[in-house]
């Protein structure tokens, strides 16, 4: 079936989410959502091969709990973008609000430039669900708090804001999953306490080419001039903390 | 109870507050349609219990008096606050405030508005200064009166507000029809407190108006502390402090508006600890001196006075704003979608560090 192209233009955020609705389970696969204003909730939990293209501001938490589908903003995003997002890929060709990612636990959110507070707080990964969240720009505070799994990898390199360091306060506060990469390096009062970086080893760079080449390829960047740095990782100090908290060891 | 197949399509509120700004630097003036539609657009952060908009360079041509705006909720209790207004003022103009019937908007509260200058021979209060005797005047209407209330006493600025979406609130104050270069507006989610005409926002003292999406936990510290300085909350809303806060601290205290974020917001120790020593000094004064000034719990706040346009953040950003530029105006907003759905083409779009004002100045 050819594209559906949905004007948001004035729409309520529940006459738009219904006709999408609609449409998806009258087949179709394909949508293009013209001037989106703040609507809410695009593409929540809907499973299975779709693809979006949004121009304008989608609203808060595009790409909820969704399994599947792959969504292109051209313009920036708010708050909450993927929250507990399963499965897809979500890619933002401009700035991000607060709390992306939060507790996601599959997929891929690529965004060009800076991101909110409290981004990937809360990943988790199990078995083959292993999220990444891909970040161009510098990060605010708490990013990765509380990680359980998944991988974080900041850039720095395409920012609006020069002052600013790469990330905020707090980085992966209290994490004991996962990993967060940022190239170059972050100075150690942003870590959360007792957290350490070391240099990135072959396996991370592996992990790391795979996300920035596909970082690059989507924002039409060059991806060697991206990798040709040096990255930390940032890893946890504790696994399952409250692991013998109800049980013995 | 067992959770519905697909439990998650069903329906389900989840809000905030709202809170949108515009300052025209060179005070070119802006419609009141403008803020209305940048409010609709995030009308589901409300929910219809509170809406509200200030407005700067509304009455030009009495721009040298106080514009009293008062709601009461009874003829006798705005008799006793009129009786007072004279007994304080010279009146020099007073109408009934103008509105227009809507649907929306159900049981108003009575509302008047005078043009006043202080009186040449005081009934009381003879020694302070004029702008103190304005607002021990409007506190003792607030407390005193049985009922009606001072919502607005700045000059050439007013507040609007009450309990409906702000599409409706702008609605029955005629909103369309006002021009400012200085509009902030609020979308009301309550939370703590009661949903009624006097607690929606903007709150405002002299020419301070501010607007808040958050809660501000420090409430109880924060308005002992003003009732030692002579201001009395009335208005059973925590955002009423930080009005007061802002007229002691930056006011009569002296302040800079970036000093008085540094007691609302201050910098956590251990980033006192990395300071230079003089910085340490003053940041440690800072916080013995002001503490009980400290806003505790999440803030987005946006201040007008006039000259200025203010953003700030709870030093842990647990509310989102963003600011926008496009040409001589400067946007502070909830959310971008709402700058967008005003003005398209923006140069500039950021999201402010927390605990980091961004102050925007007049230039004419």
């Amino acid at each position: 079936m050819e594209k559906l192209t949905l004007d948001a233009g004035g729409v309520y955020y529940r006459q738009l989410n219904e006709r999408i609705r609609e449409a998806v389970a009258g087949g179709h696969t394909d949508f293009e959502l013209i001037n989106v204003r703040g609507q809410r909730y695009i593409a929540d939990a809907l499973d299975g091969d779709l693809r979006f293209h949004i121009r304008g501001v989608p609203g808060q938490d595009l790409g909820a709990f969704m399994r599947g589908p792959k969504i292109l903003v051209t313009g920036n995003a708010q708050d909450g973008v993927g929250n507990t997002m399963d499965d897809g890929e979500i890619v933002v060709d401009g700035l991000a609000g607060d709390v992306l990612g939060y507790a996601m636990r599959g997929g891929r959110i690529m965004v060009r430039g800076d991101v909110g507070y409290r981004v990937g707080i809360h990943m988790k990964a199990y078995k083959e669900k292993v999220p990444v969240v891909v970040i161009g720009g510098k990060a605010g505070d708490f990013l990765g708090e509380y990680m359980a799994g998944g991988a974080i990898v900041l850039l720095g390199m395409f920012s609006g804001n020069a002052s600013a360091p790469i990330a905020g306060r707090s980085l992966g506060t209290g994490m004991h999953g996962g990993v967060i990469y940022v190239r170059g390096g972050v100075p150690a009062e942003q870590l959360g306490p007792h957290l350490k970086t070391e240099a990135a080893g072959d396996e991370d760079r592996a992990l790391l080419s795979k996300h920035v080449t596909a970082f690059a390829e989507a924002f039409g960047l060059d991806a060697k001039a991206i990798l040709d740095a040096p990255f930390v990782r940032v890893k946890p100090f504790s696994h399952r903390p409250y692991g013998n908290l109800y049980v013995a060891a | 109870m067992k959770a519905p197949l697909r439990y998650y399509d069903y329906e389900k509120d989840i809000s905030g507050c709202g809170i949108f700004g515009v300052i025209d630097k060179k005070r070119g003036l802006i419609k009141g349609d403008m803020p209305i539609a940048a409010m609709t657009c995030m009308h589901d952060r409300g929910n219809g219990l509170g809406g509200g908009f200030a407005a700067y360079g509304i009455y030009p041509e009495l721009a040298d008096l106080y514009a009293f705006h008062v709601m009461s909720s009874s003829q006798s209790a705005l008799d006793r606050a009129e009786e007072m207004i004279k007994a304080h003022f010279e009146v020099h103009e007073s109408q009934p405030m103008p509105t227009r019937k809507t649907l929306a908007i159900k049981n108003p509260p009575l509302m008047w508005r005078y043009f006043l200058s202080v009186k040449e021979t005081r009934p009381r209060w003879k020694s302070l200064g004029e702008e103190d005797y304005v607002v021990a005047t409007l506190m003792d209407i607030n407390k005193t009166s049985g009922g009606a209330y001072v919502f607005s006493s700045g000059k050439n600025m007013g507040a609007f507000k009450g309990v409906g979406f702000p599409e409706d609130i702008a609605e029955f104050f005629r909103l369309d029809e006002y021009c400012a270069y200085i509009w902030t507006g609020h979308n009301r989610f309550p939370t703590n407190t009661p949903g009624w005409w006097g607690g929606a926002h903007p709150f405002t003292l002299l020419n301070w108006s501010i607007v808040h999406n958050g809660e501000i936990s420090s409430y109880g510290i924060n308005r002992r502390y003003l009732c030692m300085h002579d201001y009395e909350c009335t208005l059973m809303t925590d955002t009423e402090v930080v009005a007061y806060l802002l007229d002691l601290l930056i006011r009569k205290h002296g302040l800079s508006r970036r000093m008085a974020s540094w007691v609302f917001a201050p910098p956590f120790w251990d980033e006192i600890e990395r300071m230079s020593e003089e910085d340490k000094k003053t940041f440690t004064a800072l916080r013995m001196v002001y503490g009980p000034a400290m806003l505790n719990g999440p803030f987005a706040i946006l201040v007008g006075d006039g000259k200025s346009l203010m953003g700030l953040n709870d030093r842990i950003k647990l509310r989102p704003l963003l600011v926008a530029e496009s040409g001589d105006r400067v946007f502070m907003s909830s959310e971008e979608s709402a700058v967008r759905d005003v003005c398209p083409e923006l140069d500039k779009v950021w999201m402010p560090k927390a605990g980091e004002p961004v102050i925007v100045e007049l230039e004419a």
